[in-house]
């Protein structure tokens, strides 16, 4: 599909920019017709990958640079967030509902990005980072301008 | 961040407000933490009808004091969480655990 705008942006691997990031994504993505309840999907998404990057890539150092790509076609957004830290060693598990690497957290970030995105990918290495890629649809379930009129 | 504590009658009401994630966790959990720290509460009632936003850090918050609360005999409930809340409520399974009530007042009646 044909990219009609793009967004790169990087920041520093504080809590603070979780909000940022999300914020930003979804300002990006409201130039395609995404429903409320789309835009706050894609924030959540947005939020639990860039909190992961922060928490568990970076181990809460707060001198690292998360990146985050947004690209728009014309009828869906593509998420990349990348960050350089210490990666994922068995993405299965990782991606297994439940599963955390930290006793205090539940496991439900990746339980989230998924249900909430169109399609989910990760990629990761131990020492090499990871980047999850994500994609949202716009729904085009209802055509606009194709209601009947109520008959008098 | 913002955030209203009440005792009433053995139970704490919490109230935060705005989005409850990474950025506000730590305060967050610091703040419960030393009010549960006294060893007065018993349960606990989180009012989150001010809260616009809520992620698996503003949820692993609300579990780790679930446990807590739990773990002495007490109940935590849930009062008014807005739609996109309360779709990640669900999605968790937080529901399962907590019941949710009308109001506090009614909260209060059922669990103290
Ligand atoms: N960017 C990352 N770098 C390294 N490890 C990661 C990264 N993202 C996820 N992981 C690993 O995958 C596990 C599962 O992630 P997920 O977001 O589903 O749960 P969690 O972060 O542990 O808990 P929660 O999201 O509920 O707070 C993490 O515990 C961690 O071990
Ligand atoms: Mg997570």
């Amino acid at each position: 599909m044909q990219l009609i705008n793009q967004m790169k942006v990087e920041f520093l691997s504080i809590p603070a920019n979780v909000a940022f990031a999300r914020v930003a994504v979804a300002s990006f993505a409201s130039q395609l017709d995404y429903t409320l309840s789309d835009m706050e999907e894609i924030k959540v998404a947005v939020s639990e990958a860039v909190s992961n990057a922060i928490i568990h890539g970076y181990e809460n150092a707060s001198d690292k640079f998360v990146r985050v790509v947004a690209s728009l076609t014309k009828n869906a957004l593509q998420i990349s967030v990348e960050d350089d830290g210490r990666g994922i060693e068995d993405i299965k598990q990782a991606l297994q509902p439940a599963f955390s690497t930290n006793p205090e957290r539940m496991g439900l970030g990746f339980v989230f990005m998924q249900s909430f995105m169109d399609s989910f990918q990760v990629d990761s290495a131990p020492g090499c980072g990871t980047r999850v890629k994500m994609v949202k649809k716009v729904s085009t379930l209802v055509e606009q301008g194709s209601q009947v009129s109520p008959e008098h | 961040m913002q955030l209203e504590l009440k005792m009433e009658q053995g139970t704490l009401v919490v109230r935060p407000a705005g989005e409850l994630d990474l950025g506000i966790a730590e305060d967050f959990r610091n703040a419960l933490d030393e009010v549960l720290d006294q060893g007065a509460v018993k349960n606990l009632i989180f009012n989150l009808s001010r809260v616009t936003f809520i992620d698996s850090s503003g949820l692993g918050v609300m579990l780790g004091r679930y446990k807590r609360i739990t773990r002495t005999g007490g109940q935590v409930a849930v009062i008014g969480p807005q739609p996109q809340v309360r779709r990640i409520l669900e999605l968790s399974g937080l529901f399962q655990i907590m019941n949710e009530f009308r109001n506090e007042e009614e909260a209060l009646a059922k669990i103290s």
